[in-house]
């Protein structure tokens, strides 16, 4: 990945987002409960790691582990999307249409969708912010823990209280209903 | 996303399968928001490269640097274009023709005074041109001149805004993005005559009148082509022709704002 960066920056882009699109969007999604704004969080964080490479010299983007440092660049620019959605008069979730359905899957695949996604994707959203990020960089786009402390800059210990305490807080909420 | 899985919690655990399902496919179309596309295609002044997005038509380079160029001026990943991702419909004949007014054109990132000046070139007729004052003066900003010269010369899609109509008003092709030798060729093969414009020019005529139409035009306009030489009228400045009872072309306008300029004796055309 990193050598296809250095031969040709645009083509290296192609793989970069050939490799993670799905890993950046299902976060984006998860993160944000919304279809259209995940789209945003996904456009802006490739177009933003493209102009970032494009900057690096040669040897940053040697020593690049690609996969953090997309998902670094996701969380930051999720984090500054939560800040100014806050300080916005807060509109309440619960009176926002549920996680928008895939516009292009059929309407069967969006029923089953529906079924066992949206009662989970819903619970999600109710976490507390970094609990919500541990839970779904673990459990939902499957990152290693010690990757997941590299992309939220935090120690390896807090990443498993987060989803573990994240995890309870979705068992008892799921238990609830 | 899921095929490397292995349940954390066991393979009984239905929150942890329910977490894992959440993952999804990123849209399709969703690259296109990211990243421009380019095609190779044949213009009028040889082998082009053209960059569009899902807007529009975004950049038009000729020679080498397209994608460096491209790069320092939109920070956007830039691909070939694929099956899927055809450039927008109309772009081969804009070229070929000149006539580019139905082609979708991505001017994002463009500030408004630049669009305003690209959109009045764009009015300009194939085969005409007009001078850098005329588009000051249509835009409502007749003492940028200069800074029309330059929006002109950032001009991102050449031909197909065609920048290479306005001129100097003394016959000389003036500054260009492919050079001032391209801009002649273009000219040239658009049907504008050059070699006449700066034969009227040097005799201080910048517009012709019709004395059976009683009507003062740019002498490219096509109004002004049709006016037989018995009937043909040379002034130097839109006041005197005024002055002489000639009424300006609602087709090439020359009226806008350039009213106010600085009168002086005008010039019989003699043996035009």
């Amino acid at each position: 990945m990193c050598k296809a960066l250095l031969d040709d920056l645009d083509e290296g882009f192609a793989e970069l987002y050939a490799a993670y699109r799905n890993l950046v969007f299902s976060t984006a999604l998860r993160l944000s409960g919304r279809w259209a704004c995940a789209e945003d969080l996904t456009a802006e964080a490739f177009l933003r790691a493209y102009r970032a490479l494009a900057g690096y010299d040669r040897d940053r983007i040697a020593a690049l582990q690609p996969r953090a440092w997309l998902m670094t660049v996701l969380m930051n620019l999720w984090r500054n999307w939560a800040r100014t959605k806050a300080r916005k008069p807060p509109p309440d979730l619960r009176d926002e249409p549920v996680d928008a359905v895939d516009p292009g899957q059929d309407v069967e695949a969006a029923a089953v969708r529906r079924e066992t996604g949206d009662e989970l994707a819903e619970l999600l959203r109710q976490l507390p912010e970094e609990q919500r990020a541990a839970v779904v960089l673990r459990h939902v786009v499957d990152l290693p823990i010690s990757e997941i402390a590299t992309v939220l800059k935090i120690p390896q210990g807090t990443v498993k209280s987060h989803v573990s305490r994240g995890l309870r807080r979705l068992r008892a909420l799921g238990g609830a209903r | 996303m899921t095929e490397n899985r292995t349940p954390a919690g066991g393979t009984g655990d239905r929150l942890l399968a329910g977490l894992a399902g959440l993952a999804a496919d990123a849209p399709d179309g969703l690259l296109d928001r990211i990243a421009a596309r380019w095609v190779s295609v044949p213009g009028p002044i040889g082998e082009l490269r053209v960059a569009f997005t899902d807007q529009g038509v975004a950049y038009v380079h000729a020679g080498d640097g397209f994608a460096e160029a491209f790069r320092a001026r939109f920070g956007r990943p830039l691909l070939p274009a694929g099956a899927r991702t055809r450039p927008p419909a109309g772009l081969l004949p804009a070229l070929r023709t000149g006539r580019a007014a139905g082609l979708r054109l991505d001017l994002r990132g463009m500030s408004d005074f630049q669009r305003d000046v690209l959109e009045t070139a764009r009015t300009i007729p194939r085969g005409e041109v007009r001078p850098y004052a005329w588009i000051a003066a249509r835009i409502g900003r007749p003492k940028a001149v200069r800074a029309v010269g330059t929006a002109l010369a950032n001009n991102p899609v050449p031909l197909l805004l065609p920048c290479h109509r306005v001129t100097r008003s003394d016959g000389a092709a003036g500054e260009y993005v492919f050079g001032t030798p391209a801009k002649e060729r273009l000219l040239l093969a658009e049907g504008v005559d050059l070699e006449r414009l700066r034969r009227l020019a040097g005799e201080r005529v910048f517009y012709l009148a019709s004395d059976t139409t009683g009507i003062v035009c740019f002498p490219t306009c096509h109004n002004a082509r049709r006016i037989a030489p018995a009937h043909r009228h040379g002034f130097r400045t839109l006041a005197l022709a005024r002055a002489a009872g000639y009424r300006p072309c609602r087709t090439c306008r020359p009226a806008q704002g350039l009213a106010s300029q600085a009168s002086g004796p005008g010039s019989g055309l003699g043996g035009m």
